[in-house]
């Protein structure tokens, strides 16, 4: 505020409702350009149903992640006695029943055209070295579950039967669930291609025969009947973030 | 005659006024939120006394299977927030407003005297202050709550990466707990300070949006008011200039 002396005396009463008004005036101003920047933010094109302007802050927020990632750090672990059945929440692309022996998980290599470059039964998958983990479930709803998990590192099956792509899609057998996983989440030792949960071979309901697991993600992003793994140069689509989510969803 | 007083310098008042719109934005994606998954009750034993939240409040407030655009917008002005909150703590320590806010030793016992008072249960004023002892640990409270909030929404957004972190917050469940708690405390706070602004009347609040009020004591009627504005910064350089004076006129006195 100003401090240069005045000449003549000044009623501090007039003077200050004068300040005063031109104070709110400012501020009015303000609270018009502010609230005009929010319902701009809000009615904005829309890019994969969230607000174009939003959008754009999610992959800022994900270029902050994952400038912070640290492939070493995990997710916590828990004693087994802890581990319960989790929710049954996403039904999309699922079998109510599944031959396991005709059972095929089919590898897409990268390009434009989706091309089938091998078609692995499950056997391929368990002949992969077998690793356990009791890790937190965190739905993107709020709940969370600890739970028991046994199946092979997708590392591992990048390794085996991949290609170095900076993206990795899977789909259900019937493509109407998808999910797109950045490289360095699917290389994370604690990416795991589940086959039993809790101690026994998963249901249909949690992902018969195979399904993924990803302690790094909120659990939309694990994959139940992964029917497809497709190694991509572009970010895979993914269900969740055609439909206003973020489509790293990184934790 | 009155004069006018700084209240309120003017990186506060922004900041103020900023949080309102940035803390509401976060109030309301959070609800946004937590709709997908509303499971916090008030409990005693077993008997539910009040269930966070009624159905008619997400109807009525519109909050319904929002779930998507409440994480974007809470992710968008989560920045706004800790940065607007890191700007006043850093101001408030640099210019050294946090002498009237941070309460003493002294405090808790003045505090009990403004509840009391403000109750109508004892006639003893409240020093008249800046802040009193009361609104020193409601507005240091709250900045606190502010931190609180940021950490246990860090603990929630990446807790894998802050690993550490949640689990000093007691586990992921824990502190999604104490983010809401933290949030029934904002509205708490939200409710106390707005009924203790209406009381204070029309020109405490003016004063948190222009910075100044009138004084309450009549000062010497002879008192010639070189400026109408009396700043600190004023005050300050008087002194400095002062304080020149008297290093000036020490030099000039000859060594013996």
């Amino acid at each position: 505020m100003s401090t240069t002396p005045v000449t003549s005396p000044v009623d501090p009463e007039q003077q200050l409702r004068q300040m005063t008004r031109r104070s709110f005036a400012t501020g009015g101003i303000a609270a018009l350009v502010g609230t005009t920047g929010l319902w701009w933010l809000k009615s904005a094109k829309l890019d994969d149903g969230i607000s174009w302007p939003l959008r754009k802050v999610l992959q800022f927020n994900e270029r902050v992640s994952q400038a912070y990632f640290g492939p070493d750090r995990l997710a916590p672990t828990f004693d087994i006695s802890r581990a319960r059945e989790p929710r049954v929440n996403g039904q999309i692309g699922l079998k109510k029943s599944v031959d396991l022996a005709r059972w095929r998980i089919d590898v897409l290599s990268p390009g434009e055209k989706l091309v089938v470059e091998r078609s692995l039964p499950m056997g391929a998958i368990h002949d992969l070295p077998r690793f356990e983990m009791v890790t937190e479930f965190k739905c993107v709803e709020g709940w969370s579950q600890v739970v028991q998990w046994a199946g092979a590192r997708l590392s591992d099956f990048i390794e085996k039967y991949g290609h170095e792509t900076p993206f990795i899609g899977l789909t259900t057998p019937d493509r109407k669930y998808y999910v797109g996983l950045d490289r360095a989440s699917a290389m994370h030792s604690q990416s795991l291609l589940a086959y039993e949960m809790n101690g026994e071979p998963l249901t249909p309901g949690h992902g018969a025969p195979l399904r993924l697991v990803c302690p790094l993600k909120y659990g939309v992003k694990s994959i139940k009947q992964i029917g497809a793994i497709q190694f991509a140069n572009h970010r895979p689509a993914d269900y969740w973030a055609e439909r206003g989510y973020d489509w790293y969803l990184g934790h | 005659m009155r004069h006018l007083e700084h209240k309120h310098p003017r990186p506060i008042r922004w900041m103020h006024w900023l949080n309102v719109v940035l803390l509401s934005g976060m109030i309301w994606s959070g609800l946004l939120i937590y709709w997908a998954n509303d499971v916090y009750n008030v409990r005693v034993g077993r008997r539910v006394l009040f269930h966070f939240f009624p159905d008619w409040f997400y109807t009525g407030l519109g909050l319904n299977a929002r779930l998507a655009e409440g994480m974007a917008w809470h992710f968008f002005f989560m920045w706004g927030f800790a940065l607007n909150g890191l700007a006043y703590v850093g101001y408030t320590l640099i210019s050294g407003e946090w002498r009237h806010l941070v309460p003493t030793r002294k405090s808790f016992r003045e505090a009990w005297v403004v509840v009391l008072h403000d109750l109508h249960l004892s006639k003893v004023e409240p020093p008249k202050r800046k802040f009193n002892a009361a609104q020193q640990f409601a507005y240091t409270g709250v900045i606190l709550m502010g931190g609180g909030s940021l950490l246990t929404g860090l603990a929630i957004y990446k807790p894998v990466q802050f690993a550490w972190l949640t689990n000093a917050l007691g586990g992921y469940e824990w502190a999604r707990l104490e983010h809401f708690a933290l949030t029934v405390g904002y509205v708490l706070f939200f409710l106390m300070h707005i009924t203790q602004v209406i009381r204070s009347g029309w020109s405490n609040f003016a004063a948190m949006v222009c910075g100044y009020e009138l004084s309450a004591e009549v000062p010497q009627p002879m008192t010639v008011v070189r400026s109408p504005v009396v700043s600190q910064e004023t005050h300050l350089e008087q002194k400095v200039a002062e304080d020149a004076k008297v290093e000036e006129a020490a030099e000039l006195t000859p060594a013996k």
